[in-house]
């Protein structure tokens, strides 16, 4: 039985492995600038991870294969080796807290760096079930909402204040988003019932849509395409049918995209 | 005599002859303990079942089960499971499988049979408050299953219950009216339950103690057993706070989880001035030290399962105790790892990730302890060593992904896909699996004076551990691929549609794996009655509870209270006459070995 054990653990170490080094299904298409630090971090970190998981099921499986009950001699009469104990306790740490601090950095660069002034600014909000997307217009300012002027049923989903003159330039699409190629987007997420979570694949992030909250988050997205926005925050019932598209686009046909818009 | 007995005499109480006394409202914590366990067996089932349910619906979403329409008329309209009842289904599959089986199990199950024989306590120390935690867990139970039942359906919100969605009432969705309020009231239940049983174990492992059970001299099971509780203790209250909260929200119209300005099914809600957010700190204040009693329990159990049948003294006891402890006390501060994604602040994330990837220094020490625990052993391979070793394989499996999940800028990307729910299942749902099915082969033989089949065990044990690397491995590639989990179906998005295949795949692995869980219950059932007689120590163990018979008399040790001369492991002592040594042999036998403690 041990030594059935022991190929057991020894071929789940390497198919597994193989699985991963192969990896038939993978990450999605990148096209953001930030996504290449986050895949390069996890690429680093399934190294890691690899390692330790193949290295420790080739160990138990030699143990399993080496100490059975039909071996000669006694087993050994062994408490504790504290030049072990503190070797592997030190190496563990400082891998796993190097690890745990060069993952920050990436993190901080993006998410404790104020999206660049040129950005263009679209605002999304989230409802049960679909996303609503909003740009400034040529003025640049967003009207005022309200939530007493949401209607559904007259396509005004956000609340718009048709008195605020700030809004009358204000372009509004639901479940439809064109960006610009290589510009800098910023995204200010809200929800106007319960929580979201704005998930873009190819652009490597989400962020929740929280009612009562503005959250700020920023990408370039780096090739023209067309990609999908799933919600990943169970928000009810219809939570699976709750998708967007995304439009990344030449600045010429964004242009041209937006002024059909706004007619 | 028991109105004093308190520390230094131990509640004597003589076996009741009724039968509801001795078997239903028994203070008998071996009673107790299989009342849980059996109690914990019901969920497992029902959890399964459900799960199963949700696997044929994601594999098949078009297809029609006539015979579930007919079994559930209400959930299968058009013989089609509906959207809101396969969300009904993931909560109670998620609140029943991570309350009413992993925690109580685990920790309440075999601690409350096993922990106050392995001390030499007569029973727990407050025996009816012991009785009344698990009649308090059976109501809870209770109150779950009548969500299911209630007008409007179970609750759809998940087994995280995230406000405002929980919060709102029927105008969310459906599922979100009486069967809600029904899951907090279940929850809040539960937590009290927890607290009691919690206070319990504490009392009884510092005050119960036979002579000479040094702290120091406990078994690791014990010691686990010990931190379980103490975490428990700390973290359930958090929860019944927040559950009351998201209760009052519900039905007294106080805003702590809703803000203003919301607007729901066209009208505007009236709540204002309380953050969603609040409640997932409070929710996973309490959630993440949860991961922590419901596996805490489960190393103690492979720990020591993996010593007695390497025939070798545990390696590293005092790096053991250090380990188990440095774990529950770092697990309550990692809970934000959960809310990367939440619009907490990204500093606080920072910190998190640090201080969760701390907190795997101290878990990778216990698998380095259990490989040296092995090395130079010789290991008889018992259906219980067999799931012990499943656990080590699943505690490094599950634990190395959380390499990637502990850091935000990578975590963001897999936070709720299928990657996480791989992750989760593998780390908590497996591993404390494996170890309950470890502990019920091991100490069945001293629950019920026979054995289990050693046969259908191992039996059960390959086909299970095949089964679930089938399930979960792949799993993770889904969530690569970004995968949401909690969708009903894959059928609305082009990326999702293309993953099919691997989905039925999944699916089918499931069914099968479910199917073999069969093999279990025969086992149990048919070794209650017909397994082989046990002797008193069947495993050449060395822990106090197999000094007394199988299964032990009503008052465990009676009048001839253990003395405990050595420490818990001491396997293949140079010179002993046998290749184990009870903890109540005196000194000079094993005297050429040394001493310890």
């Amino acid at each position: 039985m041990g030594k059935l054990a022991a190929i057991f653990f020894w071929l789940l170490a390497v198919v597994t492995a193989v699985a991963f080094i192969v990896h038939p299904i993978w990450l999605p298409e990148l096209v953001s600038v930030y996504g290449v630090d986050v895949d390069r971090q996890m690429n680093v970190t399934f190294e890691i991870a690899g390692v330790a998981f193949v290295s420790a099921h080739i160990l138990l499986g030699f143990f399993l294969w080496r100490f059975g009950s039909n071996r000669p001699g006694p087993a050994l009469y062994w408490h504790e080796s504290h030049r072990m104990e503190i070797t592997w306790t030190l190496v563990t740490a400082v891998v796993f807290v190097g690890l745990g601090l060069q993952g920050s950095r990436i993190w901080a660069r993006q998410y404790l760096t104020p999206a660049p002034a040129d950005a263009l600014t679209i605002e999304v909000v989230g409802q049960q079930f679909a996303w609503n997307f909003r740009y400034p217009g040529p003025d640049g300012k967003f009207g005022r909402t309200a939530p007493n002027l949401v209607s559904d049923s007259e396509g005004n989903y956000i609340g718009l204040d048709d008195g605020d003159p700030a809004g009358a330039d204000d372009i509004m699409t639901q479940n439809i988003v064109a960006v610009p190629v290589n510009r800098p987007v910023k995204l200010l997420l809200r929800s106007r019932d319960v929580l979201h979570s704005f998930f873009v694949p190819v652009l490597r992030f989400k962020q929740d849509a929280v009612p009562g909250m503005i959250i700020p988050v920023y990408f370039t997205a780096t090739k023209t395409g067309e990609y999908e926005v799933a919600c990943s925050q169970l928000c009810g019932m219809q939570h699976y049918k709750m998708r967007a598209r995304l439009l990344v686009m030449s600045d010429a046909d964004f242009a041209a995209w937006l002024s059909k818009r706004a007619q | 005599m028991a109105q004093h007995a308190s520390l230094l005499h131990q509640p004597v109480h003589s076996a009741p002859r009724s039968f509801i006394r001795r078997y239903i409202f028994s203070t008998d914590h071996k009673v107790i303990g299989i009342q849980y366990i059996f109690l914990g067996l019901f969920s497992a089932v029902l959890g399964t079942a459900m799960s199963l349910l949700m696997r044929l619906h994601l594999a098949w979403p078009t297809t029609q089960f006539p015979l579930l329409e007919r079994l559930f008329p209400n959930s299968f309209p058009g013989s089609i499971m509906s959207p809101e009842s396969y969300l009904a289904v993931l909560t109670i599959h998620g609140t029943i499988m991570v309350f009413f089986l992993l925690t109580t199990v685990p920790l309440s199950g075999f601690g409350n049979f096993i922990m106050p024989l392995q001390i030499g306590a007569r029973d727990m120390a407050f025996p009816v408050l012991n009785m009344l935690s698990y009649w308090t867990t059976f109501v809870a139970l209770l109150v779950l299953i009548a969500s299911m039942l209630v007008e409007g359906g179970a609750p759809i919100s998940g087994w995280t219950a995230y406000p405002p969605l929980s919060a709102l009432g029927k105008i969310a969705g459906p599922g979100l009216g009486a069967g809600q309020t029904l899951w907090i009231a279940s929850i809040s239940i539960f937590c009290l339950a927890s607290l009691l049983t919690a206070l319990n174990f504490i009392t009884t492992t510092l005050n119960m103690r036979a002579q000479g059970m040094s702290l120091m001299r406990m078994p690791l099971t014990v010691w686990a057993w010990f931190t379980a509780a103490t975490v428990a203790l700390l973290a359930f209250p958090v929860l019944l706070a927040g559950g009351i909260l998201l209760m009052l929200d519900r039905l007294a119209g106080t805003s702590f989880f809703l803000p203003s300005g919301m607007v729901v099914s066209g009208e505007v809600v009236s709540h204002f001035g309380g953050s969603p957010i609040l409640w997932q700190h409070l929710f996973w204040f309490f959630g993440h030290p949860e991961v922590y009693i419901v596996i805490l329990p489960g190393m103690g159990i492979t720990s020591h399962i993996l010593s007695t049948f390497s025939r070798k003294p545990i390696f590293g006891y005092r790096a053991m105790v250090i380990a188990t402890f440095a774990i529950g006390l770092i697990g309550f501060l990692v809970w934000g790892h959960h809310m990367f994604a939440s619009g907490m602040s990204p500093f606080a994330g920072m910190v998190f990730s640090v201080l969760t990837l701390t907190v795997g220094v101290p878990s990778a020490i216990k698998v380095f302890n259990w490989l040296a625990t092995l090395w130079g052993a010789r290991i008889r391979f018992t259906a219980s060593m067999l799931y012990s070793l499943g656990f080590v394989s699943f505690f490094v499996t599950g634990g190395i992904t959380g390499l990637l999940l502990a850091q935000p800028a990578i975590d963001v990307y897999l936070h709720d896909t299928y990657f996480v729910v791989a992750h989760f299942h593998i780390i908590m749902g497996l591993a404390a699996v494996f170890s309950s099915f470890a502990a019920l082969q091991f100490w069945f033989p001293k629950m019920f004076g026979r054995y289990m089949s050693e046969a259908l065990g191992k039996l059960h044990f390959w086909i299970t551990i095949i089964g679930v690397y089938a399930i979960f491995i792949p799993m993770h590639f889904l969530g690569m691929a970004g995968v949401p989990r909690r969708y009903a179906q894959f059928t609305e998005f082009a990326y999702l549609s293309r993953l099919q295949p691997l989905t039925v795949y999944i699916s089918i692995a499931a069914l099968i794996t479910g199917a073999a869980q069969l093999i279990l219950l025969f086992n149990i059932f048919w070794s209650l009655f017909r397994g082989e007689k046990a002797p008193a120590n069947p495993w050449e163990a060395t822990t106090l509870e197999w000094t007394i018979s199988s299964p032990p008399p009503h008052d465990n040790f009676g009048d001839a209270d253990p003395i405990v001369y050595r420490g818990p492991y001491e396997f293949s002592v140079p010179g002993a006459p046998t290749d184990f040594t009870l903890q109540t042999v005196p000194d000079p036998v094993a005297a050429s070995s040394g001493s310890h403690e």
